[in-house]
């Protein structure tokens, strides 16, 4: 009862400032424009698997942290009423992951349902949205982490930016570097393994499988579409997701009840 | 009052009647040995026995015997579309040994299947001027098998078999050392390649559909000055490959959703001086693939959403490509070489980028189809896992600007602003 009322207090702060709505109109403008421009359900989709991949991490790891710092005094005040730790910490999770998950999902999937493409691309829809709100929680528990790790806000802030352009861009950068320098053996199961341990390398390859045929491309493309299109790949692919929003959120949580505020 | 003269003239017309008579009688049996012989079964003794230029016409049933022959020549074999010739699964059902011999109308099913014979439903062999129409080839190893058999036609056939093994499935039309043969609206599926050539000089193959057959939808090879034009090759297992020829013409064809390991819409291996235009080619692992191919003029063609719309190895030489469209493909063009003699002029990309500020239609900037990526997949086909990587925009961009490692002279320098297949 206590974390519903706590989480009912958060949400009218979160959605009081105005960014979730800011939020959910890029999805919205953005989706609905790649339809005027002439694409059909599936171009919207390779078009919108981008914005995704690229979007949901930076924002909700930098809004994350932001909020967490913001949100220090209330936490404070909060910890000298008789509620729990863990009830506070669910809270401030839950109210910063659900307006921003809802704003992928509506953002996202009413363009899709007023130009009528939802009907003729429901699984691909679904499958889209989903990554988003499964990078989203991911990437506002690193933030949380993030947050409760370090003191100094600039220094967060910097580590968050740092963090996101590690999994975005140089783990990447990493894999070519492996891939160039161990290029006589075969590459396919470490490489496949290395970038599942990313989750945005994850997310990418799980949305390009499906989505971008043309991904299915020679020996390679048909070795990592048979692992990926598989029941027991796309199992393995939702463990790691839930092992990356779960440990950050762990480790955050285990800091926030101890620390002292 | 009779006259012995009037008796005589009587007597003359009398005869007159009798011999005209007569030779109408003997016109009539000769225009009646050359018409319709209607056959019921043992069609071998009734071929042995019809004269040069006999039809025959098979009444409804199924004609299950020894492999027949026609050694006669100009004979027709027709009959009624339920008049089937079954092969029993053991042996080859026609075989063709005459000039100007006609096959038309009939069902052809179940020939042997074997790793000694190539078992066909209807071969001909050393003949020429044969006809082959409207047949209807179900679940046989070989389809049609032409050897040295010269001007001839092969016309609106239906040849299928579900095949699973190349090793157990022939080639659907097969054609080995056989001059001026025309093949035009077939439609052919499941064999192991569904139109192979093999020494096949000025042959003509248009209008037909070859379709989900195991490896190749046509293959050839020594097959120089032929044309093939408005055919559509789908679904192959391994695409379209054609190999060691010259002075070849292919044009409004339609090459798509040929996707595996090693498909292609086409291959070109070792084609030289011919022409490639109006193609569409869609939903191909790799729409041309071009090794050892010289003076090739591609032009006018569609790559649309290919992993690779062109595969050019630096062993081509002197191939022009102009007004070919290139939309949607993963890489447009991959090569293996910064040298390069290939000339590039004057196609559509729907991935250029420049501008036109005079208007004349044609790019200000000139365009480099070939990606940095596509390279360092070349390289390690494994890095395909970092495709639409932040990181590997990053790098395209970087290369586009200050190129480094992709092919200097590949370059469009009049890119089109328009489509010009729109």
């Amino acid at each position: 009862m206590n974390t519903l009322k706590l989480i009912k207090y958060q949400l009218r702060d979160v959605l009081r400032s105005k960014w979730v709505f800011l939020y959910f109109l890029f999805f919205l403008v953005a989706t609905d424009a790649l339809f005027r421009f002439g694409g059909d359900g599936e171009r919207v989709i390779l078009s919108m698997m981008n914005i995704i991949l690229l979007i949901i991490p930076l924002v909700s790891i930098m809004l994350g942290t932001m909020y967490l710092y913001n949100a220090r005094e209330y936490i404070e005040l909060m910890l000298s009423q008789p509620v729990k730790r863990s009830q506070l910490f669910i809270a401030l999770f839950a109210a910063l992951v659900l307006p921003m998950s809802t704003a992928v999902l509506l953002g996202v999937g009413l363009p899709f349902v007023w130009q009528g493409a939802i009907f003729t691309h429901a699984g691909s829809v679904l499958f889209l949205i989903f990554m988003g709100i499964s990078l989203t929680v991911i990437f506002s528990s690193i933030a949380f982490f993030i947050a409760l790790m370090t003191e100094d806000r600039i220094r967060g802030l910097g580590l968050s930016i740092v963090l996101w352009l590690f999994f975005a861009v140089v783990y990447d950068g990493l894999i070519l570097l492996f891939i160039y320098f161990y290029s006589h053996y075969p590459l396919q199961q470490p490489v496949l393994i290395l970038s599942m341990l990313n989750p945005l390398d994850l997310g990418r390859i799980a949305l390009l499988i499906r989505f971008d045929a043309s991904a299915l491309m020679g020996f390679t493309g048909a070795v990592f579409q048979n692992f990926f299109g598989s029941t027991r790949g796309l199992l393995i692919v939702f463990a790691v997701m839930l092992t990356w929003m779960a440990t950050p959120l762990l480790l955050g949580f285990r800091r926030f009840v101890m620390r002292d505020f | 009052m009779r006259t012995p003269s009037t008796l005589n003239k009587t007597k003359r017309m009398f005869r007159i009647l009798l011999l005209g008579l007569l030779l109408l009688l003997g016109l009539f049996s000769f225009s009646f040995a050359a018409d319709t012989l209607h056959v019921r079964d043992s069609l071998q003794s009734a071929i042995n026995n019809a004269p040069p230029g006999s039809i025959l016409y098979l009444e409804s049933g199924i004609y299950e015997q020894e492999t027949i022959y026609v050694r006669t020549p100009g004979i027709t074999l027709t009959g009624r579309k339920d008049a089937v010739l079954d092969g029993g699964s053991e042996r080859a059902i026609l075989i063709i040994k005459a000039d100007n011999v006609t096959v038309k109308n009939l069902t052809f099913r179940n020939t042997g299947i074997s790793f000694r014979h190539d078992f066909a439903a209807i071969e001909v062999r050393n003949a020429k001027h044969f006809e082959i129409r409207k047949n209807t080839l179900e679940k046989n190893f070989f389809g049609i098998y032409l050897s040295e058999a010269d001007s001839g036609l092969v016309v609106e056939n239906s040849i299928k078999t579900t095949g699973t093994r190349e090793a157990n499935t022939g080639n659907g039309i097969h054609l080995w050392n056989s001059n001026y043969v025309n093949i035009e609206d077939n439609y052919i599926r499941g064999h192991r390649d569904g139109i192979y050539l093999e020494f096949a000089v000025h042959a003509h193959i248009s209008n037909n559909i070859s379709e989900h057959n195991l490896r190749y939808g046509l293959h050839y090879m020594f097959s120089d000055k032929s044309v093939y034009k408005e055919n559509i090759f789908r679904y192959n297992g391994a695409g379209v490959a054609v190999m060691y020829t010259q002075n070849v013409t292919m044009r409004d064809n339609i090459f798509e959703n040929n996707w595996g390991p090693a498909a292609y819409g086409i291959l070109l291996k070792d084609i030289d001086n011919s022409v490639i235009s109006n193609n569409i080619f869609r939903n191909n692992t790799i729409g041309l693939y071009s090794e050892g191919s010289n003076g090739v003029d591609i032009h006018n063609n569609l790559f649309q959403q290919n992993g690779w719309g062109v595969k050019l190895f630096a062993n081509s030489t002197r191939n022009v490509f102009t007004k070919n469209s290139f939309i949607e493909n993963t890489f447009d063009v991959a090569t293996n070489s910064r040298q390069h003699n290939n000339t590039f002029k004057s196609n559509y990309w729907s991935k250029y980028t420049g501008y036109d500020l005079d208007g004349d239609g044609i790019g200000d900037v000139p365009h480099r189809p070939v990606r940095l990526y596509s390279l360092v997949v070349q390289q390690n086909p494994v890095s395909l896992i970092l495709h639409r990587s932040l990181f590997i925009d990053i790098l395209d961009i970087a290369e586009r600007v200050i190129p480094a490692l992709t092919p200097e002279t590949l370059v469009d320098s009049t890119p089109l602003i328009k489509d010009p297949l729109k």
